[in-house]
């Protein structure tokens, strides 16, 4: 019965479980700290269940969907709509299942994770809610078939985001960040809206699947398209519009930043699932896509190079973060500019496009690992500085571990889960131009180089006195990084059944717009 | 096991087990060469100390180089870029915000408006 209900109401519960959790904390918390840390691990293990159930669903029997307010919430168009559907649907289909997926993971490692680093700090019952929050921002954003609740999820994620980057409120400087952050994300909020309006005013709708199928584009279509890729890619921290991420990551405490990770990541999401499936076809896909494709070589290339300068190790990680992100573009981007022709996408075009979503899995899964890394540095050293640090490889062993299979998979070297999907990338772009795939390489080259760095500043070189009483961090931390850890080995281990599994259904996903329409609309 | 392991990337494959079973026995072989030195290495001598260019061997409190020191080759070579990119980052609010209006407008005309 329980399992009935929980299996019909994913979509639902899947939002519904995290904001319960989220509200009811600082009640939790008036009980004390221990009733609060369970309440925590068992919302966010919940969530993950969810989504993990949901995911199964979607993969067996196709797209699931949700409407809210409905008798039968499987059906979108209900008798007395008038053949549109009129209530709020979620539409999960693969691609959207395989983001909630990755975002449960991390926020259920961010919990975990944040248990003992924080113990020291007030304000705890504040900041899960808040963590909790963005949780639910993040989850609704990537499930969502209309465009105003998008919105809404995006300003959700921004505002609990913008207030955890802002929670070490002792040093101005994060409340400095978290004021960027919130700046704008608002302003990426509001440009969206406005595009929103614009369709909504020529459609008569928000929901995605009714506006692809009206989709004429336009004039207005082409102004909202740009509107929308915009505030999406800046966001998501694409260059030149990258500006605020080191600001902002650097400052967050580190199971935050592991985190925005995954909301920056959604944000991505956004930029694929307008131009896929919102406009799919009808937009000049190749112009489009070579947009795409620029951004995506220029946050690889500026990411990497700022990052070798850096001095402080998160601020560091937040460039590699802007340069990955390059990639997932490159990736997504040459599959957008052939989408038209059939040849080349069976050749290379959804090779690259798989490379890209396995890249955004995998990017989740270390940068998040090498953010927790940090975080354990700076909990038992005190200090980002990367010439203050060194010779902590022989206190903290197993966070040297963890850093170093994190600065191997980011470096794409192989077994690990960023080779898989940078030898996806080189190859299939190698394809749509050489001189892509080569700048690609290069950046691998360069992000060893920096991680090299990092490593060798941290955990090398002899003992130093002012660390001398340095001791591994908890184990609920270590425990942290250890399902990253353990999840980075295992996809770079066994990647073609995480492609099989989720990558290849989620690829297809975005191309088929007519199967996300019919979904909907009806036909399917 | 190796068979389920197998990547294909649509132009070729990657095998992480084959490639792990390499390493493992390349690794072997370097340790089993190493051992045969080690064996032979008279104890008490220099040899398997390290040298320096025959300058005394610093204290190791004072040999760990710091984050600073590193690459500066490279980034020497590359002050002309780093000297324009580097300012770019001024960390003011409405620089950003201007940097989005400027792609806005790219993306404009490259989305077909103008």
């Amino acid at each position: 019965m329980i399992g009935e209900f929980w299996s019909i109401n994913a979509p639902a519960l899947l939002i519904a479980i995290p904001m319960l959790g989220a509200f009811a904390t600082p009640l939790l918390g008036k009980m004390g700290k221990t009733p609060r840390n369970l309440w925590i691990l068992l919302i966010t293990a919940l969530t993950f269940a969810t989504s993990a159930l949901l995911a199964a669903e979607v993969y067996t029997t196709g797209p699931v969907i949700y409407t809210f307010g409905a008798v039968d919430p499987a059906v979108a168009l209900v008798s007395d709509s008038g053949g549109i559907p009129v209530r709020i649907i979620f539409n999960v289909d693969a691609m959207s299942a395989f983001m909630a997926l990755m975002a449960s993971v991390v926020g259920l490692v961010a919990g975990i994770y944040s248990l003992p680093s924080g113990k020291m700090k007030s304000g705890r019952d504040g900041y899960f809610s808040l963590l909790l929050l963005l949780l639910v921002g993040i989850l609704g954003m990537v499930c969502t078939g209309d465009l105003f609740n998008f919105f809404v999820f995006l300003e959700i994620s921004s505002l609990a985001g913008a207030a955890l980057v802002a929670y070490r409120i002792d040093k101005g400087v994060a409340v400095e960040a978290g004021l960027k952050y919130a700046f704008l994300s608002s302003l990426a909020g509001l440009i969206f809206l406005y595009a929103v309006a614009l369709l909504y005013g020529q459609y008569d709708s928000l929901n995605i699947a009714v506006i692809a199928e009206r989709m004429q584009f336009g004039f207005l279509d082409k102004v909202a398209l740009a509107l929308f890729l915009t505030g999406l890619a800046m966001k998501a921290g694409a260059v030149p519009m990258h500006f605020w991420m080191p600001d902002t990551y650097s400052m967050a405490p580190s199971a935050i930043t592991a985190f925005l990770v995954v909301s920056s990541q959604a944000s991505l999401y956004g930029v694929f699932r307008i131009a896929f499936t919102l406009y799919g076809l009808r937009l000049n896909y190749v112009t489009v896509g070579w947009f795409i494709i620029i951004l995506g070589v220029l946050s690889m290339l500026v990411g990497v190079s700022m990052a070798i300068l850096q001095e402080n190790v998160k601020r560091l990680m937040a460039y590699h973060s802007i340069s990955q992100t390059g990639y997932m573009l490159l990736g997504v981007g040459v599959g957008l500019a052939v989408l038209g022709d059939p040849a080349m996408m069976e050749s290379f075009g959804l090779t690259a496009m798989e490379g890209g979503l396995f890249h955004l899995v995998n990017n989740a899964m270390y940068k998040g690992l090498l953010f927790l890394t940090a975080g354990a540095i700076f909990f038992r050293a005190g200090t980002h500085n990367l010439n203050k640090l060194g010779g902590l490889g022989h206190s903290m062993k197993l966070t040297m571990l963890f850093f170093i299979i994190g600065a191997l998979a980011i470096a794409g070297i192989p077994p690990f889960n960023g080779f898989s999907s940078k030898l996806m990338i080189y190859e299939s772009v190698f394809a749509f131009n050489p001189l892509l795939a080569i700048i690609a390489m290069v950046v691998s080259i360069l992000t060893l180089a920096s991680f090299v760095k990092v490593f060798h500043a941290i955990f090398m070189g002899p003992k130093r006195g002012e660390y001398a009483g340095v001791n591994e961090v908890p184990v609920p931390m270590l425990a942290a990084m250890g399902i990253l850890a353990l999840l980075t080995v295992l996809m770079g281990i066994f990647p073609q059944q995480f492609v099989d599994l989720m990558i290849r259904p989620a690829a297809g996903a975005l191309v088929n717009q007519g199967s996300y329409i019919a979904s909907v609309m009806g036909g399917l | 096991m190796a068979l389920i392991a197998t990547l294909d990337t649509g132009f070729g494959a990657w095998n992480p087990v084959i490639w792990i079973v390499t390493m493992m026995v390349a690794l072997v072989i370097a340790w089993l060469i190493r051992s045969r030195g080690e064996s032979v290495q008279p104890p008490g001598t220099e040899a398997g100390k390290p040298y320096l260019s025959g300058n005394d061997i610093p204290y190791p409190e004072e040999t760990h180089v710091a984050a600073s020191n590193l690459y500066w080759g490279f980034t020497d070579a590359m002050k002309r870029y780093y000297g324009r990119a580097v300012p770019l980052h001024t960390g003011i609010l409405t620089d950003y915000v201007l940097w989005y209006i400027g792609v806005l407008a790219l993306a404009i005309i490259m989305a077909g408006v103008l």
